[in-house]
């Protein structure tokens, strides 16, 4: 065994991981988490918005600062954190990294807790390869993380949350939006997010989307036009969009090549982003040894995929007998209960019922 | 100039050490530590290459080092995603025309 090889291996140091690598470490087991990036966070990064929720998830707190939070808790827990380090591949429970891209380490951790976070999904027209058109996220990070404009007029296509957040920070970074298109009959956001973004003077157009982007070597007018309730184009309705940027925010996919050559079984679940491992209560894959949690076990909140983590964390750690019974226990209920809090209202209910599915594929496989 | 100097929840942008990078033979002021793309982008370069056989333009897609769109040659160093790769002081960067694999 590799010295370097610690009792469980995390891959992500997203919300989902660092909250899995903290609650390892709670129960005396030792952690090393992989990412990819230059800084540990995630995502969480670039979220310059408040949450909601309770207290206890952080509500009225900004991505960012809770990112910052968990990086500091896990350090002050003593997790090992490997940065610049992608995990490129999972062999018959051989995991392989390249440790600050450059040296190949191979181990055969004890358990593993795949926290590999999201893909946003792209969409295709005329024209949006062009430079300007680029995923909401893509948006996000440059001006939120690295401070640059990625243009002066905007278009969105996507109004759900991603969407209406990212409108209204490139509105406070200085740039125009000039429409959020939304193919569905309705918004597909929160309320309190849509108003703000209509106050803002922003339209929301639903039953629109976008047909072409023109320009020569990058975006100069968008194309948008309405459509129908089968999608088709109403003749007619076109209108071009004098703007230099298409920010796409038509959802996200689990991130979960891994997880797929961890032999792990699948289940399709639209509502939560699409094919992802089942797991149990506990996060545990079909795979013995093999944890999800974040946005890879569905795609959710940041506020869900820490406790997803949490979850993660103790039934790893339960599993390596580093927990006793009665703190199994009470924990598991306290960590099942917060995601169930999480999972209320008419959004959250979905998800509830959608995730209560991925456990059911993994019980179906088990039995 | 496309940088955020001042925002309204982040603040005032922090001084940065400067450094010069060299992009198709021209010097290029970039702060110490940002993305190739970012320092790209402020001076109002969009594209960072050129497909290989229909010499299309492509640039900042994903951001974060997942879709390959934004490569650029970094020292002679080919296909370097452009997005996740730190400025560093003299770096020599070249927009890619396509074209450059070797048959």
């Amino acid at each position: 065994m590799n010295a370097e090889t610690p009792d469980i291996l995390v891959v992500g140091a997203g919300p989902a991981g660092l909250a899995a690598a903290i609650e390892v470490s709670e129960h005396g087991a030792s952690v090393t988490v992989a990412d990819e990036n230059a800084k540990p966070g995630g995502q969480l990064l670039k979220q310059t918005h408040r949450f909601f929720g309770s207290e206890r998830h952080y509500a009225g707190t900004r991505g960012i600062d809770i990112g910052t939070k968990l990086v500091h808790k896990a350090n002050d827990i003593g997790v090992k954190i490997l940065l610049d380090t992608p995990v490129v591949g999972i062999f018959d429970g051989l995991v392989a990294m390249a440790v600050g891209q450059k040296r190949l380490l191979a181990m055969h951790p004890q358990r593993t807790i795949l926290a590999t976070g999201a893909a946003e999904n792209a969409i295709s027209f005329p024209g949006w390869t062009l430079p300007g058109v680029m995923t909401a996220g893509a948006a996000q990070t440059f001006v939120n993380v690295h401070r640059v404009r990625v243009g002066e007029r905007v278009v969105i296509v996507g109004s759900g949350n991603v969407g209406l957040i990212v409108a209204y920070q490139l509105r406070q970074a200085g740039s125009d939006v000039a429409a959020i298109v939304e193919a569905m009959p309705n918004i597909g956001g929160w309320g309190v997010h849509a108003a703000k973004i209509r106050r803002m003077g922003i339209p929301i157009l639903p039953q629109h989307t976008i047909k072409e982007t023109r320009g020569d070597g990058r975006v100069e007018q968008v194309v948008i036009h309405q459509i129908d309730k089968r999608f088709r184009p109403v003749p007619g309705t076109e209108t071009v969009i004098e703007a230099d940027t298409v920010c796409l925010a038509a959802g996200m996919s689990p991130r979960s090549r891994l997880a797929e050559m961890a032999g792990c079984a699948f289940v399709n679940v639209p509502e939560l982003g699409g094919r992802m491992p089942v797991h149990n209560v506990v996060m545990q894959t079909s795979v013995s040894g093999f944890y999800s949690a974040g946005d890879i076990a569905g795609i959710e909140e940041a506020s869900t995929a820490i406790e997803e983590g949490k979850l993660a964390g103790l039934g790893a750690a339960f599993s390596l007998g580093r927990v006793e019974q009665a703190v199994y226990k009470e924990r598991l209920m306290a960590y099942t209960e917060a995601l169930d809090e999480l999972r209320c209202g008419p959004f959250g209910k979905e998800r509830k019922q959608a995730k209560d599915r991925v456990v059911k594929g993994y019980d179906e496989i088990a039995n | 100039m496309r940088r955020i100097h001042e925002h309204p929840i982040l603040g005032t942008l922090k001084d940065a050490e400067e450094c010069t990078i060299v992009v198709d033979s021209k010097p290029m002021l970039a702060r110490a530590g940002e993305p190739i793309l970012a320092a790209l982008l402020a001076h109002g370069v969009y594209a960072t290459r050129l497909t290989e056989k229909l010499r299309e333009p492509r640039g900042l897609f994903c951001g974060i080092g997942l879709c390959t769109d934004c490569l650029v040659t970094v020292n002679g160093v080919q296909n370097v995603r452009s997005c996740i790769t730190p400025v560093e002081e003299g770096m020599v960067i070249e927009t890619q025309t396509g074209g450059k694999r070797e048959r």
